[in-house]
């Protein structure tokens, strides 16, 4: 019989909780065991890319999926296709943002009355979830009937993707506030402002932030969805993607791809980082992102 | 006693939830500068008593009378707020209350020192331990200096240890402060400690039972809850509340 048979994730969870206050050393340290692993899988990827360009497709089949390197040089190196992708990457990113800061005041606003008055969180909850349902395919011709095939009807279609995760994470948050709490600020004469501004707004932080992370990603494949069905004006990279596609342009196509990977990633990470600023003080989830 | 003046009466106050009779012929009279415990079953009715105490609710039936508007109310949880820090908890019922900042800030300093929390007063309430999070709900609850003070079982929720040492900390409170205060509380012994009086409640409708008076005079040694005297004295609190269950 072993005294110390330590089970080692538990020793890993111990472990972290002690060497979390960090000096510079241990920093670092954190930083390459995160980021070293991820790195390793992304150079696997890799590796299996060139396996199955040079090794699998037969080379008359070869442009199906251009080496690595080749991306780069045709879809990077190339001056006028990096131009064209890094401004379809610039309209795309607008209309995101746009899409975004339009849901997040809607979606703001009916959190904020559904949580003033049940009969308004009863009358608008089935809507904000009939939002989430309605497939935005089959609302594709009529927004465009009404607001053209430019670069409104794309903001459109990204408000009314990234709505719903707005409006759920914000009135869980703002209904997250303890009950003693409520109790201790009637005591005390607190009007529906200063319960909202004290209590309800400042609890619900960590829930807003979550779901304008979800609302975020969302509104970016929103703006290149979008781009497919509205064509008319400066492409964004939905349309790019489409050009490539029908052009077989591989090369430049999987650019374009990559590209629409990191703004997603981009912006992913951006709302993260801004959580963990501003909530990961206190809130133990977003203290807890805190390390990844 | 007699001549005493009340803090808060209850007279055949009646409290119905739909057809639940939460409470019915409450009767209850606290005298200024009285620490009450009321222990009972589980769904007696105790919180109710200080919801009504509180004028968080409304009686359907009897009457209350509260001789005073500044009440203080202590909850099971620190019910802390999680963005703020242990100072800034401290200040919130001083900034519900319209009281000047430098105010704020003197009576803030007294009360964590009160509690010995001065050191902690800029974490966040989830780096504390349960006991510590308990004295800045304490801390926060004495800011405006209560007349009438209401706990509803503060210490339930921590380890034995914490525990009796609250019941200490707060017992030296009520030494330095002499504040009226009804307590709930699920432990016959906290109450017997803390309490001048202890009423035992029964369930369905929730009423008082008995009453038992607490003779050890005040501050109160912790070693007298080990002498024959408390141990005698609790276990008829503890039979009767047998009785009521």
């Amino acid at each position: 019989m072993t005294l110390h048979a330590g089970v080692p994730e538990t020793q890993e969870i111990f472990e972290e909780e002690f060497t979390d206050t960090g000096t510079w050393r241990e920093g670092a340290m954190t930083t390459m065991k995160n980021s070293v692993p991820p790195l390793l899988v992304f150079l696997v990827f890799l590796g299996f890319w060139y396996l199955m360009t040079y090794l699998v497709l037969d080379p008359g089949r070869r442009w199906l999926l251009p080496p690595p390197h080749e991306v780069v040089t045709e879809g990077f190196l190339v001056w006028d296709t990096f131009l064209e992708i890094m401004e379809g990457l610039w309209l795309s990113t607008k209309v995101a943002l746009m899409g975004l800061a339009i849901a997040w005041v809607i979606g703001s606003t009916m959190a904020l009355m559904m949580s003033q008055a049940k009969w308004i969180e009863r009358s608008l909850y089935p809507w904000a979830v009939a939002s989430q349902t309605v497939p935005i395919l089959a609302l594709v011709p009529i927004i465009g009937f009404w607001f053209g095939f430019g670069v409104t009807s794309r903001v459109i279609v990204c408000v009314i993707i990234s709505l719903f995760p707005i409006v759920i994470n914000t009135l869980t948050g703002l209904l997250s506030a303890d009950r003693g709490l409520h109790a201790l600020l009637s005591l005390h004469g607190a009007s529906r402002w200063t319960r909202a501004t004290k209590l309800q707004i400042p609890a619900a932080l960590p829930h807003i932030f979550t779901g304008l992370r979800t609302a975020a990603g969302l509104s970016v494949i929103g703006a290149i969805v979008g781009d497919f069905f509205f064509g008319r004006g400066k492409p964004g990279l939905g349309l790019l993607l489409d050009k490539y596609a029908s052009r077989l342009q591989s090369e430049e196509l999987l650019a374009t791809v990559f590209v629409a990977c990191m703004l997603g990633i981009v912006v992913f990470w951006g709302f993260g980082a801004m959580g963990r600023r501003i909530v990961g003080a206190w809130d133990p989830y977003w203290a807890g992102e805190q390390d990844a | 006693m007699a001549g005493a003046e009340s803090v808060i009466t209850f007279r055949e106050t009646q409290m119905r939830f739909g057809r639940v009779r939460a409470l019915e012929q409450f009767d209850l009279d606290v005298r200024r500068g009285e620490f009450v415990a009321l222990v009972g079953p589980s769904g007696c009715g105790k919180s109710t008593v200080l919801r009504l105490a509180s004028g968080l609710i409304d009686a359907t039936g009897g009457t209350m009378d509260r001789a005073t508007d500044n009440v203080g109310y202590v909850f099971q949880d620190a019910t802390l707020m999680p963005w703020r820090t242990v100072r800034e908890n401290v200040e919130l019922l001083g900034e519900l209350e319209g009281m000047d900042k430098a105010e704020r800030k003197r009576k803030t300093d007294e009360v964590l020192s009160l509690v010995r929390l001065t050191e902690f007063e800029d974490h966040y309430p989830r780096t504390l331990s349960g006991g510590m999070k308990m004295r800045a709900s304490l801390a926060r609850s004495l800011l405006l200096d209560p007349e009438l003070f209401l706990f509803d079982e503060p210490f339930g929720a921590l380890d034995q240890i914490s525990r009796a040492r609250l019941n200490e900390e707060l017992m030296a409170l009520f030494g330095v402060k002499r504040f009226s205060s009804v307590f709930v509380t699920h432990s016959v012994d906290e109450a017997t400690f803390l309490a001048t009086r202890v009423f035992v409640m029964c369930a369905r409708p929730g009423r008082i039972v008995e009453e038992f008076r607490v003779p050890f005079d005040y501050p109160r040694d912790p070693a007298i809850r080990y002498s024959t005297e408390f141990s005698k004295l609790a276990g008829a609190i503890a039979e009767a509340l047998r009785e009521a269950s």
